[in-house]
């Protein structure tokens, strides 16, 4: 839980522990390939640089990105204060249902504002659907795992609800999504490609805001010192739900931006998948990169590597281009397991009586 | 059952619980076994029971010698243990506790379980019935139901830890004449506990533990005088205590706290209609037995436990019902004795802790912060840097770090084991801080095990039995040898407040 303890044993531990979880997954991965028939060599080029064989896949791979780095982003919040977000799908499919209200109800509005209002919107109605689960988990002590998947199920279902019943297309009702926005709606993008560059410049302003909250402002290292030890929090007149809330609805927005990316810059329209696992992918992220904001971004963007990348996988080398995420799994995999075995050898009564009596060091007690 | 245990040492860390302990407990007989918290009692109980292994040492019952690996393999070889809170399933009915928990060669079948639960209640005088709920029963039936469970599942030798915590004293006199059978039939009976009055009323054999060792000359045949029980259970006292400091404050001084008529529960411990009050610039140290009352008292102080009736003021305000935060904005600061557990954030660093104090702003000054900790590692002589996570300081100094964070506005401090853990050097620097907190006209309220330091840093004390609360006593008027005696029980209706 403490995101600390890494940072006691040193970080070159943390290093060698992060390279070995890398090599494991990766031979993991190769096990999986071969036994699949595949050359694993050629399965990981695809993987690892099949982003940049076009400029259509690169803006593909940033606009995965986006809301990824969003949602993660918001994680790191929750993480912070000891929390399991597992309803950020939710928040984001609620986020998107949000957005699309002003976009839906005042269309006659300037665009420019119409843009601002669907973000608010989409923030609010994630942050809405995340204070849901945080007063489950706050008021009547459901667990917010349990809470969070129950409600997934709901969002999802309102979503589905929209799109076939009063969001239905003009004279048909089809599950693949409600009528696409008027173009002039969509997030410009650029020239001849599915890049909307303000997804990526929302995503990373987020990023840096949220980066400074937690490690610099004094609510960031209330939430964290919550998430650590919420009854010594408390005796230091910390208000521990209260920041437990705010994360929770912290995080709901991020996650209610992320589904407005979707909505306004990804598919112009409401689908009932709208999430696209995004959240649960961002979980991932975060189960690597804790509650250390700084690191959301390299991992995010390997993540949306391999994910676009492997999706040429089917047509390049006949195999599924789930391999990606096998490869994501793997590295969270290995890496938990690398950080537990650092923990139990750190923490082992007897490893430290042996390295005790190699130093000669006696057992400090002051 | 002869149950021998010869050699026995458990270690856990740098602690040993049990040290060479080497103990034999003879058939139909009850043996006591007493000893303060922490004396290994407990530890000795698990080993015998097989919760624990030992790390050297052996067990033998009846001249055999066993490897007890778990509490099933103890079982079978006839020793059962019934813990202080029953370990059972709430969810099932008597029966269903019987059967699920039974090797099937004990109660091959519902009926046969039904029979033998209702024989074994009857021939110990015990209320209860196959279909009660588990989770509608007290404590004390639940206790009865699990020396049930053993007994059908062939147990001949008995371990009982603090029996009568908890239960009435009906079914305190129920289970003692169902004990007494018990070991007229031939078993073997350990009786783990810390009231000198049970023990005497019950036990053939005494046995004191101390800090993981067999006091003395090991086993000895009741009856004993009380007050020798008490030397072998705290030691003897150290001797010349240093008499308070300062002349006797009257107990009219400025009230810091008074308690109206209060009642409050933990537990399954109620201390009921408490009128207290507690003056300022003084150190009160609570006394007593852990579990007798004390933790309540700091608790209702600080505001962590609600009375149920009665009110609590704090320099007149009534504070009954405010809570933890509100008691701390009047300047009510708590030291719990988990400093890990309640009182720091262990990942955390020094200077975190400071700019987690310092209220003013939104965005942290680290500057400040790590000048903040500068300080205090100067002025409170901690071994750390302002970047050190607190849970790599040693106890001593994570102590000395929680008193640096008291504010300066603190006008009274609620101290759980100030010193626990701590070597000499740093329990006298801590005591010296929370002195000089008490000239500067702070309430300072303790509780601690170690009688030593009851006497030593006290004004006032309080001595807790079982849930009875002596009146305010001036540290004059007490020694060494009565303190032991009041927490032992003995005369304590001299103490006690008279109705008014």
């Amino acid at each position: 839980m403490s995101s600390e303890q890494g940072r006691i044993g040193g970080k070159q531990r943390g290093l060698i522990f992060g390279m070995v979880a890398l090599a494991g997954a990766l031979l993991f991965t190769s096990l999986v390939l071969l036994s699949s028939g595949v050359n694993p060599l050629e399965a990981y080029q695809l993987i690892f640089l099949g982003s940049f064989s076009s400029p259509i896949r690169m803006s593909d791979m940033v606009m995965l990105g986006a809301p990824l780095i969003l949602c993660s982003a918001g994680l790191t919040l929750t993480f912070a204060a000891g929390l399991y977000n597992l309803g950020i799908e939710g928040q984001m499919i609620i986020g998107a249902v949000a957005a699309m209200l002003p976009l839906r109800l005042f269309s006659d509005l300037p665009v420019p504002l119409l843009w601002l209002l669907a973000f608010t919107c989409g923030a609010a109605g994630g942050a809405a659907w995340a204070l849901l689960a945080g007063g489950l988990r706050i008021g009547l002590r459901v667990n917010e795992i349990f809470a969070g998947l129950g409600l997934n199920f709901l969002a999802s279902g309102i979503a589905l609800y929209l799109v076939l019943g009063p969001w239905r297309r003009v004279g048909q009702a089809s599950s693949s999504g409600t009528q696409p926005l008027p173009t002039d709606l969509w997030l410009p993008t650029l020239d001849k490609l599915r890049l909307a560059p303000a997804a990526p410049i929302i995503a990373l302003l987020a990023l840096a805001a949220i980066w400074f909250a937690v490690t610099h402002t004094r609510w960031g290292l209330e939430l964290r010192a919550v998430g650590m030890n919420p009854q010594a929090a408390g005796r230091m007149g910390i208000p521990a739900t209260r920041r437990l809330a705010e994360s929770f609805a912290a995080c709901g927005a991020m996650a209610g931006l992320a589904g407005t990316i979707q909505v306004l810059g990804v598919f112009h329209q409401l689908i009932p998948s709208i999430s696209s696992g995004i959240g649960l992918l961002a979980l991932l992220v975060v189960l690597l990169v804790r509650a250390n904001p700084v690191w959301v971004l390299p991992v995010a963007a390997a993540f949306a590597i391999f994910s676009v990348g492997s999706l040429q996988m089917p047509l390049a080398l006949g195999a599924d281009s789930s391999i990606a995420g096998v490869l994501q799994g793997a590295i969270v995999l290995f890496a938990l397991l690398g950080r537990g075995l650092s923990v139990t050898i750190h923490t082992s009564p007897r490893i430290q009586m042996l390295t005790q009596r190699r130093k000669g060091a006696k057992p400090s007690t002051e | 059952m002869e149950v021998r245990v010869q050699n026995l040492t458990k270690i856990f860390g740098s602690l040993r619980a049990n040290d060479d302990i080497s103990l034999t407990f003879a058939g139909g007989q009850i043996h006591g076994v007493l000893g303060e918290n922490g004396a290994g009692k407990s530890t000795l109980m698990k080993l015998l029971s097989g919760f624990l292994r030992p790390d050297a040492g052996e067990v033998w019952l009846d001249g055999k010698p066993v490897a007890l690996g778990d509490p099933g393999a103890a079982l079978r070889a006839g020793v059962g243990m019934v813990h202080q809170d029953p370990l059972d399933l709430p969810g099932f009915s008597a029966l269903e506790n019987l059967l699920c928990a039974a090797p099937r060669w004990a109660l091959p079948s519902r009926t046969e379980a039904r029979n033998t639960l209702t024989i074994l209640a009857g021939r110990l005088g015990f209320s209860i019935a196959p279909d009660d709920r588990v989770a509608a029963l007290t404590v004390g039936q639940r206790q009865q139901l699990e020396i049930i469970r053993l007994l059908a599942c062939g147990a001949r030798a008995l371990i009982l830890d603090e029996p009568t915590t908890g239960i009435s004293a009906a079914q305190a006199r129920a289970l003692f004449v169902a004990l007494r059978r018990l070991a007229q039939e031939g078993n073997t009976v350990l009786f783990v506990s810390h009231k000198l009055d049970e023990v005497a009323d019950l036990c053939h054999t005494v046995s004191v533990l101390r800090t993981g060792k067999v006091v003395g000359a090991g086993q000895m045949v009741m009856p004993q005088p009380q007050e020798h029980l008490l030397n072998m259970m705290f030691g003897p006292s150290s001797g010349d205590h240093t008499p308070p400091r300062r002349a006797t404050l009257q107990p009219t001084d400025r009230p810091a706290w008074r308690l109206d008529a209060v009642t409050a529960r933990e537990g399954n411990l109620t201390l009921s209609g408490l009128n207290l009050s507690l003056p300022a610039g003084a150190v009160v140290g609570l006394s007593g037995l852990e579990g007798s009352g004390q933790q309540i008292l700091l608790r209702l102080l600080c505001g962590r436990v609600q009375p149920e009736a009665g009110r609590v003021l704090l320099e007149g305000a009534d504070l009954t019902t405010a809570g933890a935060e509100a008691f701390r904005r009047n300047g009510v600061e708590y030291l719990p004795a988990d400093r890990l557990v309640e009182g720091l954030v262990g990942p955390l660093t020094l200077a975190d802790h400071f700019a987690l104090l310092d209220r003013q702003g939104a965005v942290i000054n680290r500057r400040h912060a790590e000048a903040a900790a500068r300080q205090a590692i100067a002025d409170y002589q901690i071994k750390a840097t302002p970047m050190s996570p607190i849970m790599s300081l040693s106890g001593g100094n994570q102590q000395r770090a929680m008193l640096s964070m008291v504010p300066a506005e603190t006008r009274a401090l609620v101290c759980e084991q100030p010193t626990r853990g701590l070597d000499v050097a740093s329990a006298r620097a801590v005591w010296g801080r929370l002195h000089a907190r008490r000239d500067a006209g702070c309430a300072v309220v303790f509780a601690s095990a170690d009688l030593d330091e009851i006497l030593d840093y006290s004004d006032y004390i309080l001595v807790f039995f079982a849930g009875r609360v002596s009146r305010l006593l001036p540290r004059a008027e007490l020694h060494a040898a009565r303190l032991g005696e009041l927490i032992g029980g003995v005369d304590f209706a001299e103490v006690e407040e008279h109705a008014a």
